[in-house]
């Protein structure tokens, strides 16, 4: 048997798995399909200071491979969230990511620290690059100077590690992914997702109400996998990896790039049980490799130190 | 818990302009209760369709282990599913949702149902399961042209119908809505599902004490995503539309 636990800063993950924001709600919904304590971690909704109405519909919009969305970070707000839905998560045997979004650094630090005194939150999740939102968002996310500052920020007010998501939408991800790392980030996410849009040949007007989405789903994988191949050289903390896995050879393919655990988005839509069964695949495919633990293969595309080729079975 | 099945087709064909009859059959069948509610399925196997696709449960046929949808042939999904062959295998999410209510009515309730184009199919179960509890049922259901008409036989069987095409070439000429203003007077309680211009302009007529069944686009279909919200009638609330609904109480929900 591989050894499928990984340990990143706050998270003694069973397995590299975890469900990506947005795309798993607060777990309730998939706690019907199976029992939660399975997955590796759970990464909840965006969660802003107050409750937020998001984007008209439609919101979503199904493309080649792939789907775009505008929910417009659409949440209860934090004192529901703090009272609600994390209590409620609580009877699970999970470490719980919260995603926190906002408009202005205060937005974030206060999520942050309210939510980082709850003990089954483990991390927290800057979404500094949800491309669904008027303000903030992106802008943070774009920005090296202005990523660092909201990273220092958080990071004095919020007692358990900060993980800072990366946005895609940038000419050159490295320099924001050292930028936080310089900030104090104790990991990164990455990808979310790509901005795009889709025209309706019926009216001539973008399928979705707000215009343009973001990309995620099949699509976006090699994106993904080629973002995460550069950033996770050039920076020392760890990456969840996350854009395009709908099986267990695409979480592999994100690991071999350089990602120490996996997030699984738009998948959930086409199959509810996507994250126990690719938790499954991968403990079937890691048996290919010579290696007594999977978090031995992050990277290893890169990996120089060791020169021998990874071979599979 | 929740399941998936793949399940048997046993039928998929055409019955009237770009509409299939679709037939299914396996466990879950045990599971569908209530009309209106809807599934969620993938239309063809692999990474063809990124996400499911909702479509009405029509009739339930719980002795047989069967149910029926109907569907029209619109994009991608509808297309691929048009060309799924009968011993298929078909992956299905479901029952999902909360649909019409049959209980709780005083005793031969005059039910007003109301549907346009395909809006109608989630009618039939709910005629169905209305006529068996002894109410009455008279259906209004509009459609483009006489081409485009279907199940108005298996409605008839239930009760009494009117139809309505666009263009006159079967029953009345006009809308639903036409229908409406021209031959129903008596009824306790409607029922409608259509397309939202239709809706509106029935909620306009009759007022809150009926339930409408909405459609929109969807990713989870099962409460997770936020895709498919509307606005809450009072207040500044939202619902979903794949839990809270699609059925919902006029007085509930923007049209
Ligand atoms: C609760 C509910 C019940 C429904 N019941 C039926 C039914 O019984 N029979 C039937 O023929 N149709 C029904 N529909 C509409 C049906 O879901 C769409 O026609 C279908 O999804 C179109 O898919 P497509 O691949 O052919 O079109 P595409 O345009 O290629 O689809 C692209 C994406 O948009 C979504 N989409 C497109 N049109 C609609 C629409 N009108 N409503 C919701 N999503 C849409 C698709 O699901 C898909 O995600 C229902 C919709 C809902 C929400
Ligand atoms: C419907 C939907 C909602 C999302 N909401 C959020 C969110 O609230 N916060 C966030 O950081 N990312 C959000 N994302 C991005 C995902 O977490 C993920 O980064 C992206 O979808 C790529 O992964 P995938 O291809 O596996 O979906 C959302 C994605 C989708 C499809
Ligand atoms: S479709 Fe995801 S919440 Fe309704």
């Amino acid at each position: 048997m591989t050894d499928m636990r990984v340990s990143l800063p706050g998270l003694e993950m069973k397995n590299p798995v975890m469900p990506a924001s947005g795309c798993f709600g607060f777990g309730k919904e998939y706690s019907e399909f199976y029992d939660l304590s399975r997955l590796g971690a759970i990464c909840v909704k965006a969660v802003t200071p107050e409750m937020r109405k998001g984007n008209p519909t439609p919101r979503v919009a199904e493309t080649g491979g792939g789907m775009l969305n505008a929910i417009g970070l659409q949440n209860p707000g934090l004192s529901h969230v703090m009272e609600d839905e994390l209590i409620w998560l609580q009877q699970f045997d999970v470490p719980v990511i919260v995603n926190i979004a906002g408009n202005t650094p205060d937005d974030y630090c206060r999520v942050a620290s309210a939510v980082s005194d709850l003990p089954n939150v483990s991390a927290v999740e800057l979404n500094i690059s949800c491309p669904n939102v008027k303000e903030g968002g992106i802008a943070f996310g774009t920005d090296p100077v202005i990523a660092r500052e909201l990273t220092e920020k958080v990071k004095q007010v919020c007692s358990v590690p900060v993980y800072v998501k990366l946005s895609p939408n940038v000419t050159d991800i490295v320099s924001i992914a050292r930028a936080v790392e310089a900030g104090g980030a104790d990991g990164l996410s990455m990808i979310n997702t790509l901005l795009g849009m889709r025209i309706d040949l019926n009216t001539g007007r973008p399928v979705l109400a707000n215009g343009s989405g973001g990309l995620s789903g099949a699509a976006i994988k090699p994106v993904a996998v080629r973002m995460i191949h550069a950033v996770s050289q050039e920076v020392s903390i760890p990456i969840i990896g996350m854009g395009g896995v709908t099986c267990a050879e695409d979480a592999l393919e994100l690991i071999l790039a350089g990602a120490s655990a996996v997030a699984v988005g738009t998948q959930n839509f086409a199959d509810p049980f996507a994250c126990p069964s690719i938790i499954d695949g991968l403990t079937e495919t890691v048996k290919r490799y010579n290696v007594n633990a999977i978090s031995e293969l992050t990277g290893r595309s890169w990996r120089t130190s060791d020169r021998q080729i990874l071979t599979a079975r | 818990m929740k399941r998936i099945e793949r399940m048997k087709i046993l039928k998929n064909r055409p019955i009237a302009s770009r509409i299939y009859e679709l037939e299914l059959e396996g466990d879950l069948v045990k599971e569908m209760k209530s009309p209106g509610q809807f599934v969620h399925l993938k239309a063809a196997d692999g990474l063809d369709t990124t996400l499911r696709r909702p479509i009405s449960i029509c009739h339930i046929d719980r002795e047989a282990g069967t149910f029926t949808m109907l569907y029209r042939t619109e994009g991608k999904g509808t297309q691929l599913l048009s060309r799924r062959q009968a011993g298929e295998r078909l992956d299905v999410l479901g029952p999902l949702g909360t649909g019409f209510p049959v209980e709780g009515f005083s005793h031969q309730t005059r039910c007003l149902l109301i549907g346009g184009g395909i809006g109608v199919p989630p009618l039939y179960e709910l005629a169905r399961q209305l006529t068996a509890r002894g109410h009455k049922v008279t259906t209004v259901i509009g459609f483009r042209s006489a081409e485009d008409v279907f199940y108005e036989d298996a409605f008839r069987e239930l009760g009494y119908v009117y139809v309505a095409t666009e263009d006159g070439s079967r029953g009345t000429k006009g809308f639903v809505t036409d229908v409406i203003d021209r031959h129903i007077s008596e009824w306790d309680r409607y029922f409608t599902c259509g397309p939202r211009p239709m809706l509106r302009a029935v909620e306009a007529r009759l007022g809150p004490d009926g339930w409408v069944s909405l459609e929109e686009r969807m990713g989870c279909g099962v409460g997770a995503c936020l895709a498919c919200v509307c606005d809450e009638k009072n207040g500044s609330g939202y619902r979903k539309v794949c839990t809270d609904g699609p059925v919902f109480r006029a007085e509930e929900v923007v049209v």
